[in-house]
């Protein structure tokens, strides 16, 4: 996903040094169609927004219900509410603890993981990386039950560290695929300098191989701590006390016991919730442009 | 390459392999399956296919698939991805902005977002009121609920997609066929198409691949009802399995899910050229 985009992004780029010329004889005809095409954008524009309104209006409104007429005052005082430990601090900090060190290990282990893969000629390079992109398609929906029959009968319901172990291994084809990529990018030049020097492999992977790859290494970072923060189906089958749950999970436990009743609490809660996702996906989105740059300046 | 292929190797294969063995017994968390699962051979497997609702939720699975992923996102991806092409504007960035952000932010919010847009009483309805067309969509639509939502939930993925697709065609070309009198719909369906269909088949297979599984949304917004209405096939094996307790059938069920998703997943990577592989 992380590679349409910024392909997308740097085409853009391009696209737009390409100087155009503002003054244009235009026909009538391509007159209409371009405010017809404005036209089919507004009603898109509509489309994607309105859903969203709730949350905002409904989050800064006093008391709402689920209809949200417009509020004429602007009010915190939902965030107030869920401002305490038990609705938004400690599910957060349990979403931070497991995307994080799920996150943490994604990387470190497909750094290690896609070092051969990049750098070695080994018999079975091909149909491992042909396994992990099929890994990567599977839909973990699909196993999560046998995961937990499993997790039962080795007593790891309800535990953490095999909860980010589970999330971790689903992460992980993924990871080792987006960080072969961009080791690739990282010319074998530079290594086998530091080879000569007497490095052993292990030290040009810590002290080479890895800063020259940092903003790839950001972009799986927050790639993997994203799509866990966001997690809701595995540690809703696979935790059971609500002091583990995530912001996901006590999010849904939120909504299903008062629902209706407050609406304007679940709004705020949901865009506490919704922020540091949205905020890690623009950081990230900075350092992709990096690894293009990067990318372009080991080519040229 | 040890740790990676250790916890992949216990908590992904592990679990697959785990599941195979399960889904031949009768497992189940209580009753007599639960202290001492029997081997029973194929019986989850045929159970399945005479089981009218695993159908029932498969033909279900079938067209959300269908009606979000391969025509709502495909084709809405497409529209928006041909109509901002050459135009950077304030407005199709912002309108960018949004249609990521619904992509971006964690499934259960946006299945709140669209709970409250459709509910009785809900924005929609509230609008709706004016006309008197008031309802529960949710309760008379689920499965158009469900399609749209999701709709609104993935087009940014087939945008991103046909948008970086849409940036290579080269403008001679594009040009060139404007010269030769080639009209709006010919030039899209013979040149800019036919340069796309890359894009567009690994597009179908990801989208696919994401839609087959989806979970969350449908269980915020109608939990697979009213009835077994909008129950796909995710939804109906979390019934059996975590609700009614019978793991072998939810499990063999699951391979059959996953057995779909590996069809997919195959013709994905014959999509992806062995040189990109490496």
């Amino acid at each position: 996903m992380i590679g349409v985009l910024s392909s997308g992004e740097r085409r853009a780029a391009r696209s737009n040094a390409r100087p155009r010329s503002r003054f244009r004889i235009t026909s009538p005809r391509i007159m209409a169609a371009r405010v017809s095409a404005y036209g089919v954008l507004a009603l898109i524009a509509v489309f994607f927004i309105a859903p969203l309104l709730w949350l905002v209006l409904s989050a800064f409104e006093p008391a709402a219900s689920v209809g949200s007429a417009a509020p004429l005052v602007l009010s915190f005082s939902n965030f107030a509410k869920v401002l305490n430990w038990t609705t938004t601090y400690k599910p957060l900090i349990n979403s931070a603890i497991l995307s994080g060190t799920t996150a943490v290990i994604t990387v470190v282990a497909s750094l290690f993981a896609a070092y051969p893969l990049s750098r070695y000629q080994m018999r079975f390079r091909k149909p491992f990386l042909y396994t992990i992109v099929f890994s990567t398609g599977l839909p973990i929906t699909a196993i999560l039950v046998p995961v937990y029959s499993m997790f039962a009968r080795f007593n790891l319901v309800d535990n953490m560290s095999a909860v980010i172990l589970f999330m971790t291994a689903t992460s992980l084809p993924f990871g080792i695929w987006l960080m072969k990529g961009f080791m690739d990018g990282v010319p074998l030049e530079l290594e086998q300098a530091a080879w000569v020097d007497g490095a052993t492999w292990l030290g040009s992977l810590r002290r080479i191989v890895a800063p020259l790859m940092l903003p790839g290494i950001m972009v799986i970072t927050i790639f993997t701590f994203v799509s866990q923060w966001g997690n809701f189906f595995v540690p809703f089958i696979l935790l059971e006390s609500q002091s583990k749950f995530p912001a996901s999970v006590s999010i849904y436990t939120f909504f299903s016991q008062y629902g209706l009743v407050d609406y304007g609490q679940l709004a705020a809660f949901s865009i506490l919730y919704t922020l540091p996702a949205v905020g890690l996906w623009v950081v990230a989105g900075r350092f992709l442009k990096g690894t293009f740059t990067f990318a372009g300046a080991v080519k040229g | 390459m040890a740790p990676a292929l250790g916890i992949m190797g216990l908590f992904f294969a592990g679990p697959i392999i785990w599941s195979v063995y399960i889904a031949f017994t009768n497992k189940a968390l209580t009753g007599v399956g639960a202290q001492h699962p029997k081997w029973v051979g194929f019986a989850n497997f045929t159970h399945m296919f005479q089981d009218p609702l695993f159908v029932h939720s498969l033909v279900l699975t079938a067209i959300f698939v269908i009606g979000s992923a391969i025509i709502g996102q495909n084709t809405l991806g497409f529209l928006i991805a041909l109509l901002e092409r050459g135009k950077n504007s304030f407005v199709t960035r912002a309108l960018n902005t949004f249609i990521i952000a619904a992509w971006v932010m964690p499934e259960i919010v946006a299945g709140f977002c669209w709970y409250a847009f459709l509910y009785q009483g809900g924005t929609l309805d509230t609008f709706l009121q004016h006309f008197g067309l008031s309802q529960d969509w949710l309760y008379t639509t689920p499965m158009l609920a469900i399609i749209i939502a999701n709709i609104w939930r993935g087009t940014a993925f087939s945008m991103l997609v046909y948008s970086a697709g849409l940036s290579d065609v080269p403008a001679e070309l594009l040009e060139a066929a404007k010269v030769d009198g080639a009209s709006q719909i010919s030039l899209l369906r013979r040149v800019i198409i036919p340069l796309l269909r890359r894009s567009i088949v690994t597009n179908l297979m990801l989208i696919t691949l994401q839609t087959l599984a989806s979970f969350t949304l449908i269980f915020v917004l109608t939990a697979g009802g009213p009835g077994e209405a909008s129950q796909t096939t995710p939804l109906y094996i979390y019934q059996q399995a975590l609700q009614l307790y019978d793991i072998s059938y939810g499990t063999a069920m699951c391979i059959v899910l996953l057995l779909i998703g590996a069809l997919f997943s195959v013709v994905y990577i014959k999509l992806i050229r062995v040189e990109e592989v490496g």
